[in-house]
């Protein structure tokens, strides 16, 4: 505990010294409330530390021991004489990064907040609730398929390329208003929580699945998870455009 | 005096009242409750894990906690994260959000274009190295690398590891904010700026080795987090909102976008030089 005290205290360093730097040297004006914001950055430094020691003792293991108990044989179906295990037998793994990616994102504040602000600018055509759905939708849809990319064992870049296809179409036909948001839909919804459950997660069913490498298919699944709402929410967006259009005629 | 914009109630607060005995105590007991509703936050973002790993052991696998994995330490690591991550956002609301926010619009109010630079880049390192996400990941990633005999066993190494890893993606977010602010001064679009960065990162992934592949793509979206997103966003918004002719929510937001596409190339290009 006191070594991961030590190590925070470097990590949140960096940021302390930016902002009390510009502070003096460049803006060079008293900082009001000292007394408080040095807490604040106390709180901080023990804050990390304690997360840390939890992240280890938690939300790692929960990761790995949900991959490696739901890819264990009682789970899975019977085998017959001579079949061989086919990806479709590993239902309750992708069943579990379904609703672990959907649950997780749909209750998170800052994409609650992100939704409203652009139901907001959107004019009444997008509604916060279905923006949320959305980026749930993408966000679980990234992870399950993460999932059954590690349970095939196929290169992850073609999943990227072809959601970077789809990126790059959906941006020419999408209104214009919503592309920064949607990209940055991608990177909001990764909570300091299901990241390192995920991360976990995908190594355990690396390590659990015969014939694959933890350190060639076990990462990904984070990445997908990223791109896979900017999709979603675009997508949501043109559909809430087309209908839009197609009543404002009559 | 007030902390302009600062979400912090606390903070609003005239000077006077604060100072007076009574005020005193007030401000401890709102400190209080601000810490106790962050807890309620927390709490709820562990929620739905909690749920759905509740139904999978007790339904889906239905038998007690695999050998190796005490209940009892499991659940003191949820109060632990919990707690930690209740104290850490909290800390960061009182301390380095209102300071960090009012420095992004001061900044973005001169026109000194190289302190502007300067700052971006020390604001996307410096809020990156102390991203926990970032953290946690590197350090998987570090474990991983190790195990499958590239680093050696020693825990000096895979430390070593995971710190370059965290370096290298501060570094590349830092030049992320400053693509990101250089692109709001001079207005070009985002979308073809994108597609740039993805055709790097293709190119990228066809000569960087295999092995470094994932972990590079998986540190494009660990590094926009809790402290990251929130103060680049303000930078970007308060630029915005400052240039003639920028939209602050057309313009203001896609920092973050590019926060993510870079450090997967900044990775990449470390796994072509360190493997």
């Amino acid at each position: 505990m006191l070594a991961t005290l030590g190590a925070t205290i470097i990590d949140v360093l960096p940021i302390i010294a930016v902002v009390f730097g510009f502070q003096f040297l460049v803006i060079a004006k008293r900082i009001d409330h000292l007394g408080r914001i040095l807490a604040g950055f106390a709180m901080v430094v023990v804050g990390l530390a304690v997360f840390l020691v939890g992240l280890d003792m938690a939300l790692f293991p929960i990761g790995e021991m949900m991959a490696f108990q739901l890819v264990a044989a009682e789970c899975l179906p019977e085998l017959a004489d001579g079949q061989s295990r086919h990806w479709s037998h590993f239902y309750w793994i992708y069943l579990f990064a379904f609703a672990i990616g959907a649950s997780a994102t749909i209750a998170e504040p800052a994409l609650i907040a992100v939704s409203m602000k652009a139901a907001q600018i959107s004019g009444g055509t997008l509604d916060a609730f279905w923006l949320r759905v959305a980026v749930a939708v993408g966000v679980a849809f990234g992870i399950t398929l993460g999932t059954w990319r590690i349970v095939t064992g196929l290169p992850l870049y073609w999943f990227v390329l072809g959601a970077y296809v789809l990126v790059i179409l959906q941006t020419w036909f999408a209104p214009r208003t919503i592309v920064p948001l949607a990209y940055d839909s991608g990177g909001v919804t990764t909570s300091t929580i299901t990241v390192p459950i995920i991360a976990a997660l995908g190594v355990g069913l690396a390590t659990a699945i015969p014939g694959r490498d933890p350190l060639l298919d076990g990462f990904g699944m984070i990445a997908l998870a990223c791109l896979f709402p900017i999709i979603t929410v675009m997508g949501y967006a043109q559909i809430a455009d087309y209908r839009q259009r197609r009543r404002a005629p009559s | 005096m007030s902390v302009p914009g600062s979400r912090d109630s606390l903070a609003a607060m005239p000077d006077s009242v604060a100072t007076t005995n009574d005020g005193g105590r007030i401000a401890v007991r709102q400190a209080v409750v601000a810490i106790l509703r962050q807890l309620g936050a927390s709490l709820r973002d562990l929620l739905p894990v909690v749920l759905v790993v509740g139904f999978f052991q007790l339904v889906v696998i239905g038998r007690p906690l695999p050998a190796g994995i005490e209940p009892a330490t499991l659940l003191l690591g949820i109060v632990l994260v919990v707690l930690g991550l209740t104290l850490f956002v909290r800390g960061l609301e009182i301390g380095l959000f209102p300071l960090g926010e009012s420095l992004a619009r001061e900044l973005a109010e001169r026109r000194s274009a190289v302190w502007l630079f300067v700052f971006a880049f020390a604001l996307g390192f410096g809020t990156t190295i102390a991203e926990p996400a970032l953290i946690a990941v590197a350090g998987k990633a570090a474990r991983v690398v190790a195990e499958a005999g590239r680093l050696g066993d020693s825990p000096a190494a895979i430390a070593q590891f995971a710190w370059q890893l965290r370096i290298v993606v501060a570094l590349s977010v830092g030049a992320a904010v400053v693509l990101g602010v250089w692109r709001i001064l001079v207005g070009w679009p985002l979308p073809l700026m994108i597609i740039a960065g993805y055709l790097v990162v293709l190119l990228l992934t066809f000569v960087a080795p295999p092995t470094i592949v994932g972990i590079a793509y998986d540190s494009g979206g660990v590094t926009t987090s809790t402290i990251t997103v929130p103060l680049v966003t303000a930078l970007g918004i308060g630029l915005a909102t400052c240039i003639r002719g920028r939209n602050p929510l057309l313009d203001g937001f896609g920092l973050i976008a590019f926060a993510s596409v870079m450090p997967i190339i900044f990775v990449l290009v470390f796994g072509l030089l360190a493997f």
